[in-house]
């Protein structure tokens, strides 16, 4: 059984996605944590653009990530193990003010 | 793997400042873990020294926000409008936003800076680029094409910001620039060799001997935190790239200071800082401010720019003011009766304040509302004690 986690998408990100806010998932075994996640999005969930979301195998900086609501960088980044029900927030900060 | 294997579990980390809360992010600036109510905290309390070290404000002083419904203009409406009660600036506030007239585009944000203004009980006024030039950016685009919107709408805005605040009664003017944003500045200064931009560039306030000054109170506050800010406080903020600029934020300036943030994220801070300690020992390079013949406003040449694009626009040479003089002159379209939309722009050292400024919001004021603030501000002067002395106590 694979684990189901949530996507969502802020500021901006979420015209990449369908315009979905937010999306659970069941990820297949081979997705162990973040990095194959971005990887595995950017192949079966990604609509257009993908150099505005990837870029050498991790997000486009300037793009903030959020495991269970706090920055990914507490969390270990791309090498953080996703459990079951985690929810995970993409919000791009490049979009103009 | 299936979810039962055993996991090591890493020890629980606590915020680095209050050292009891859930940390929530990591500060570019200082590498610290911070939980939530201390972020924001330091984000708001930065800010605010920030304004008293920058001597930003006069009490009483009447202020237009730039709002543009964006991540930065929301967060700066929310948090001036915090520290004016909590820290009693006593700053009459009022949010300004310009119409470009960009259909499916700057529509849709204005209706975020009028829920905004509702949300934060602030004034709001609209100006148009219609009703200012006679030129809304649909038409401009129509005529003069696809390649240089940017350059008519940001030499439009400019000018557009400061005649709205003059209608307002307003002298100073606060924009949502952020420390990556002031970062990105000085690097392309430095690439053009632009020597009087990259000495100004750093200032919290501009203009200080024109009509209208300028400040930027976010001039050290991280890009990330705004949008963590504006996330956890769930504001209500729009965006959508405008239609006309797909990619105006992939300029490599940007793109170099992201991956250099990336490596070591003080670089932004110490960018801003290398801006900050130049100093041009010559005055060779700065213009002379001079005023446009045509319209009044401030121009280092006999006719501002605007007023050569919108001379352009009128004569049907759209490519006036951005092509060479020559090229631009040959092949005028000819303008049919009834197709003009040349309006006559008002003179911008003719212009006062409006009596009756036709405002898109406005704030009932009364004697309730006064005592109301009173108790406000009470309330989050506490909260500011009560947080200082628990940090201190935990020290």
């Amino acid at each position: 059984m694979g684990k189901n986690i949530t996507l969502s998408f802020g500021g901006g990100m979420e015209i990449l996605f369908n315009n979905t806010k937010e999306r659970e998932i069941e990820l297949p075994d081979s997705v162990v944590n973040i990095k194959d996640l971005i990887a595995y999005m950017k192949d079966e969930l990604l609509q257009e653009r993908p150099e505005l979301f990837v870029l050498n195998d991790s997000v486009r900086p300037g793009i903030i990530v959020l495991i269970n609501n706090a920055d990914w960088e507490i969390e270990g980044g791309l090498e953080y193990e996703l459990e079951d029900d985690d929810e995970i927030t993409f919000i791009s900060t490049l979009h103009g003010g | 793997m299936s979810s039962n294997t055993p996991r090591i579990k890493k020890p629980k980390k606590t915020c680095d400042i209050c050292k009891s809360g859930k940390p929530v992010i990591k500060r570019p600036k200082t590498g610290q873990l911070v939980c939530k109510e201390c972020f924001y905290f330091v984000f708001e309390e930065e800010i605010h020294q920030t304004i008293i070290q920058g001597n930003v404000f006069k009490e009483n002083e009447k202020v237009a926000i730039g709002a543009s419904g964006g991540k930065d203009s929301t967060v700066l409406a929310y948090v001036m409008n915090l520290l004016n009660k909590r820290h009693n600036y006593k700053l009459d506030l009022v949010l300004l936003s310009i119409d470009e007239g960009i259909t499916g585009y700057r529509d849709d944000s204005l209706e975020t800076v009028k829920r905004n203004a509702r949300q934060y009980n602030l004034p709001l006024k609209i100006v148009s680029y219609k009703e200012l030039y006679g030129w809304s950016m649909d038409e401009i685009v129509k005529e003069a094409g696809n390649k240089n919107n940017c350059t008519f709408c940001g030499v439009l805005r400019r000018q557009a910001l400061d005649r709205g605040a003059v209608m307002l009664g307003a002298k100073h003017i606060l924009t949502g620039h952020n420390a990556d944003d002031i970062a990105e500045t000085v690097l392309m200064n430095i690439l053009r060799g632009d020597i009087p931009r990259l000495q100004r560039c750093t200032f919290i306030t501009t203009g200080n001997d024109s009509m209208i000054k300028r400040s930027k109170p976010f001039k050290y506050t991280y890009e990330k935190e705004i949008v963590m800010y504006a996330h956890f406080k769930k504001l209500d903020y729009f965006s959508t790239e405008c239609i006309y600029a797909p990619n105006a934020f992939r300029g490599n300036a940007r793109v170099f200071l992201k991956d250099l943030e990336k490596v070591r994220s003080t670089a932004i801070m110490d960018i801003i800082y290398s801006g900050e300690s130049y100093e041009n020992q010559s005055n060779n390079n700065i213009p002379t401010s001079k005023v446009c013949e045509r319209c009044g406003y401030m121009s280092s040449n006999k006719i501002c720019k605007a007023c050569v694009l919108l001379e352009g626009l009128n004569k049907g040479l759209p490519s006036l003011g951005i092509k060479k003089s020559k090229k631009a002159r040959a092949n005028p379209k000819v303008i049919k009766e009834g197709e003009s939309k040349e309006i006559k722009v008002k003179n911008f050292q003719d212009l006062t304040k409006e009596e009756n400024c036709k405002m898109e919001y406005v704030v009932e004021k009364s004697e309730k509302n006064n005592e109301m603030d009173i108790d406000e501000n009470k309330k989050l002067m506490d909260s500011v004690n009560n947080m200082k002395r628990k940090l201190q106590n935990l020290d």
